[in-house]
Formats: C-alpha cells, sequence, structure tokens
C-alpha cells in the first residue's frame, strides 16, 4: 500500500498535513504527483519512509528531514536538503541555489546542474557526513564556508557546456570537508588560500564507494565517470579567518 | 496623506514574473495573473503590480500617462498642467473594480497625450525631444503635485499597482480584460521601504518598467548621480532609481543594452584582468564612468520596453532567477513553478549566470514604435536654439 496524491490543487500546507498524516497512520511509501511549487515537502520529517515526487518541487524541500529517502522526477527549486539530518534526496534533474544549505547527515544525488551557493556551510559529526554529488556544473561559491561533509562535482550531464565547472570562490571560508571535482578548475577562481590536490588512496576509495551508489540511481557507468582524474579541495586551515580578527 | 502601512515582518523574498512573444502576438491577462500567483508565499501582501506592452493599440501613438491621486483636489491639479503642457487626445478614469480586502484605495486615471509643442516646434523637436519632455513632465508632476504620482508613461502600455496580493490589485485593476505581447508582474514583501500604493512594483519612465527583489543598497549614490541628469526620486523606494538609469543609460546614453547591464552589475577586477586588452579597456572604462550607476546590494530584476524584456542578476546572485523557452514565449521568474504553471512543457528551462543579462528583443517590425538596443546609439544629437525650445518648462502659477 502507498499513499498516491495529486498535488496540483491543494496548497502546500494541505500536501504536507496530507503526508505527516500518512505517515502518522504508518504509511511506508508516498507518491505525488501534479507537484508545482509546493514549499517544504516532507520537512522536518523523521521517519524511513520512501517517496516519490513527479513535478516540481518548491523551496526548502526535505529540510530539517531525518530518513526519508525522496526520489524527484523533475528539477528541484532553492533550497532542497537545508539542514537534512538524514535520509536521501534524489533528483532527476537540475538543482536550483543553495542545496543541502548547512546540510548535517544524509545524501543529496543531483543528475544535473545546481546553482549558486551549493552546500554552503556543510557540517559533520562523528559517523554523520552529509554527502552532495552533482552530475553536472556548480554555479559560484559552491561548498562556502563549508565546515565539513563532501561535495562531489561531476561536470558531465550539463546543459552549459559553455560555463566552467564551477563558477567563482569555490570554498571560500572553508575551514572542514572535502571537495572532488572532475577534472580541472582554475586556481584562481577557487577561494582565498585554497589548492587542488591529487587524489590520495583512501581518497580514491571513499569517491568510489560514494559514486557507486549515485551511478545507481541514475543507471551511469561507474568506470565512464571514473575514467578522468579528480582533484581534492580541502581547507588550508581549521581557522581560515583566525587571523583576520585576531590582534 | 498616504496611508503607509507597517505589518508585523515575515520572512520572505519578493516574486517576479515576466512573459514575452517575441512575433508580438497578444497574451492574456490571466497568464501572468496565474504565474504571479504560483509565487504567493513570496509576498506579505503590501505591493503588487503588473506592466502591459501592447494594450493601447488605436492610441499607440500617445504617451500614456497612468495617473494616481490621493483626491479629486490632486488629481485636478494634474488635469491643470496637462491642459496647459500637453494635447491630450483622450482621458478617462482607470476602470477598476470593487474588492472588499483593498482599504482606501487612491484615484486612478489615464491621459493620452503628446507634448505641446506648437508651431515651428512640431517640425524641429524630434522623438528624443518628446521623450525628455516626457519625462521632465513625470518629474515635475510626482516632485511638485501633493498627492500625485505619474505610475507610468510610455506609448502603448501601462502598469497597475497598489498595496495588496497579487489576485487583488489584478482583481481590482481588471488585469484579465487586457492582453499585451510583453507581461511583467511583481509580488511585494517590502523590507527597508514602506508598503504604500506608490512603492509598488513595476517602476517606470516612458516605456520602462522594471520589477524587482532584492534591496539596492546604494540607493543613496545611484539617486544622486540620477539628480545630475535631472530624475528626482519621490517614490520611496529603492527599485524607482534602476528605471531612471535604464532611460539615462541606454536611451540617452545611447550604451548597447549588454554593456548597459554590465554598467549595473559590473564584472570583477579579477574578471576584467583576465580580458582581451581591448574588452579589458572597455571595461574599466565602464566602471570609472560609471560609477554613480553601479548597483550595489542583492537584486534579481526583470525590465521591459516596447520591444523587448530583460532578466539580470546582482553579480554575485543573491536573489533567484530562472528562465524558459517554448516556441515564440520567453519566460522569465523567481521560480521555476511559476513558469511551468503557465508552460507545462518548456524546451528549455535553464538559471542564467550572475551579472548575465538575459535579453530576449521581439522581432523586427511586429509591433508600432518598435525600439530595439541592442546595437546602442552612434548618431549624435544636434544642439540648435531652436531645439533648445523643445525642452519642458514648468507651468508658472499665478
Amino acid at each position: 500500500m502507498s499513499l498516491e496524491l495529486n498535488a496540483s490543487s491543494y496548497h502546500y500546507s494541505e500536501v504536507n498535513r496530507i503526508i505527516r498524516q500518512a505517515i502518522f497512520s504508518g504509511e511506508k511509501e508516498i507518491i505525488l504527483t501534479g507537484v508545482n511549487g509546493h514549499r517544504y515537502l516532507f520537512a522536518g520529517v523523521t521517519s524511513e519512509i520512501k517517496a516519490k515526487i513527479y513535478g516540481t518541487p518548491g523551496l526548502d524541500l526535505g529540510c530539517f528531514m531525518r530518513g526519508p529517502k525522496i526520489e524527484v522526477f523533475g528539477n528541484v527549486q532553492d533550497g532542497a536538503g537545508n539542514t537534512m539530518d538524514e535520509g536521501k534526496i534524489v533528483v532527476h534533474g537540475l538543482g536550483g541555489d543553495v542545496i543541502g544549505y548547512a546540510m548535517r547527515g544524509g545524501k543529496i544525488h543531483i543528475y544535473g546542474d545546481v546553482g549558486y551557493r551549493v552546500g554552503i556551510h556543510m557540517k559533520a559529526y562523528q559517523d554523520k557526513v552529509p554527502v552532495i554529488i552533482i552530475g553536472g556544473k556548480a554555479g559560484d561559491f559552491l561548498g562556502e564556508y563549508m565546515a565539513g561533509g563532501i561535495i562531489i562535482l561531476l561536470g558531465m550531464n550539463t546543459i552549459y557546456p559553455e560555463r566552467d565547472i564551477a563558477g567563482l570562490f569555490l570554498g571560500t571560508g572553508m575551514h572542514g570537508g572535502k571537495i572532488y571535482i572532475r577534472g580541472q578548475i582554475k586556481e584562481k577562481y577557487l577561494g582565498l588560500g585554497l589548492k587542488p590536490y591529487p587524489l590520495e588512496k583512501e581518497d580514491e576509495k571513499e569517491i568510489e564507494t560514494l559514486l557507486q551508489d549515485y551511478c545507481a540511481d541514475f543507471q551511469m557507468d561507474l568506470n565512464e565517470v571514473l575514467k578522468e582524474d579528480f582533484i581534492k579541495i580541502v581547507p588550508y586551515t581549521h581557522r581560515p579567518y583566525g587571523k583576520i580578527y585576531a590582534y | 496623506m498616504w496611508l503607509l502601512k507597517e505589518k508585523t515582518k515575515e520572512i520572505s523574498g519578493c516574486g517576479i514574473s515576466g512573459i514575452i512573444n517575441v512575433r508580438g502576438e497578444l497574451i492574456p491577462g490571466q497568464t501572468i495573473i496565474s504565474s504571479i500567483c504560483c509565487q504567493n508565499e513570496r509576498g506579505n501582501g503590501l505591493g503588487a503590480g503588473y506592466a502591459a506592452y501592447g494594450i493601447y493599440p488605436e492610441l499607440k501613438d500617445f504617451y500614456a500617462l497612468h495617473v494616481m491621486a490621493i483626491d479629486k483636489t490632486a488629481l485636478e491639479r494634474v488635469d491643470e498642467i496637462l491642459a496647459h503642457k500637453t494635447f491630450i487626445t483622450y482621458q478617462e478614469p482607470i476602470p477598476t473594480r470593487k474588492v472588499k480586502t483593498l482599504k482606501d484605495t487612491p484615484l486612478f486615471k489615464r491621459y493620452f497625450v503628446k507634448p505641446k509643442f506648437i508651431e515651428d516646434l512640431q517640425r524641429y523637436c524630434g522623438e528624443d525631444d518628446e521623450d525628455n519632455y516626457i519625462v521632465s513632465l513625470v518629474m515635475y508632476i510626482n516632485e511638485k503635485v501633493d498627492g500625485a504620482y505619474v505610475i507610468s508613461s510610455g506609448k502603448n502600455m501601462g502598469v497597475f499597482k497598489g498595496v495588496g496580493f497579487p489576485s487583488e490589485i489584478a482583481e481590482f485593476f481588471r488585469i484579465d480584460e487586457y492582453k499585451a505581447f510583453i507581461w511583467t508582474a511583481h509580488n511585494r514583501f517590502p523590507t527597508n521601504t514602506p508598503g504604500w500604493w506608490g512603492g509598488a512594483h513595476p517602476f517606470t519612465i516612458l516605456d520602462w518598467s522594471i520589477v524587482h527583489n532584492g534591496e539596492i543598497s546604494s540607493y543613496g549614490t545611484n539617486r544622486r548621480y540620477l539628480e545630475l541628469f535631472g530624475y528626482k526620486c519621490t517614490l520611496l523606494t529603492d527599485t524607482e532609481v534602476v528605471a531612471y538609469l535604464l532611460d539615462l543609460l541606454i536611451r540617452r546614453h545611447g550604451l548597447p543594452l549588454q554593456l548597459a547591464c554590465k554598467a549595473l552589475a559590473p564584472p570583477f577586477w579579477m574578471e576584467i584582468d583576465e580580458m582581451e586588452e581591448e574588452e579589458k579597456e572597455l571595461y574599466r572604462a565602464i566602471r570609472v564612468v560609471y560609477g554613480g550607476a553601479v548597483l550595489n546590494g542583492p537584486f534579481a530584476i526583470l525590465f521591459a520596453y516596447n520591444g523587448g524584456l530583460v532578466g539580470l542578476n546582482d553579480r554575485v546572485k543573491l536573489r533567484p532567477l530562472v528562465c524558459a523557452k517554448r516556441g515564440n514565449f520567453y519566460y522569465m521568474a523567481s521560480e521555476e513553478a511559476a513558469i511551468r504553471v503557465i508552460c507545462q512543457d518548456p524546451e528549455k528551462v535553464w538559471a542564467p549566470k550572475a551579472g548575465e543579462p538575459v535579453i530576449v528583443e521581439l522581432e523586427e517590425g511586429v509591433i508600432p514604435n518598435q525600439r530595439s538596443y541592442l546595437r546602442g546609439r552612434k548618431r549624435e544629437v544636434e544642439e540648435d536654439e531652436l531645439r533648445a525650445e523643445c525642452q519642458f518648462i514648468p507651468l508658472q502659477r499665478s
């Protein structure tokens, strides 16, 4: 049994009310069709349910959630996975700005390109390591103020052949976590003081495991993804602004 | 005087939406209403508005002045000025419906006018002079007439705006009864400036109209810069400066549209350093000459004119903007959902880069009085004694 709901005639607050009620009564699978701009879907949901969304969910999809696995057949708008804690968002399309804002755990897999400030202020604690994998290209400020977690940028499934794989100011203010990039990046576009490094053995193992899961979600060929060399961006200190504020 | 409402602030951001049909075919008002209402949560009921191009085909050669007035006295004063300073071919109250939730609605009237150039002047004064005359006239009324404002002044276009949600303002101004080849709409969430009828978007001058999501923190600098050229900011809202900057840079200074956008949202110096020598010199010059025109702060704007629709972000993209295309239609909005609600199967959906304008002009020759600003203007304006008389001279009151 699963709940199937055509959301097109409902306001988002009503859709969220129905979802919560269904989960409360033990529903494990939810299918939403006709979604267009409905905000805060699955916000704060803490059950391990599965959901499929057809359409374009609105701002802050899955924010603060802990557990649900959401698959979106369409694009997601700004703020998907905002401060999410556990669970997974798989997007068969593009992502907007500030995806995974302050994310604390779980995974976000985006098939195509994403906007600006993706992964801003992601953080990690012990075994909670959030992961964002982007199949396309990213706008400026990817991983800005990043404090933990992993971002992998592939630059493969893009609708912007004319753009660089990532925008300006990548990793600005980064003080934790890792950003892996498939291919090269102009060093001067990195945030102040950052440098690209080649991958070490354990890095390779780490991205292979993560990309296996990603490729399975989109039926992509892992070997094809791994054909190109990756680079790694890590903070050069855990206190990049320590000297600026200390007199 | 004007009721400046203050409500408890809710966290949100403005919403914008725009549509253009590049063949100049007319789009029903209901389309733009659906799009902006899809972003209802982006506003808080303190402002909404619509700009429509192609709505006055029978009076296409006259400047359509939409006037908003607090009372009859203010309106009579405008009547008097226009009677002295323009040829009025037609005038009427702007048709409105009663909307229960809208209180204290001002009076709205539209006038279709030409500058009062008599005898010889009709031969000497050209289109530019007419435009300049209307700009001065609008500035004069907005500054000098207590309680009256010209809220749009272009040919074959008009702006309808006020304090309310987009659905309420659409109902009030009967937006569903108009058809236009370009529409823009705004749903307001005022941050630093009052939510009042004159402060709602779009802001306009001549056929320029602009809707904006964000904050122009350089308002003071921009305003002082514009004052040097005779523009008066009277509407208590940051976005007003953008309308006048467009008129100054593109129509009066003749900058190509693309370059004018780069003056408003200039590339970083580090990007300029990477350019080829000739380009580098150009962008340096733009930054030096137009320092007073730089828009600082977050913005996503849509602006339109008799001939095109343009979307532009600040150079670090602090506000959202999404574009789409299907056939002869182009769409631009704060949220993708606002496009998909009126275009279910777009051929292409994309997010423009920060500071990179998305320019969509109509095909050549599909509308009357069509303007194209892609190439900028070469010709220099000739000055002679007779043409000096084409200027607007304020009405002397006895």
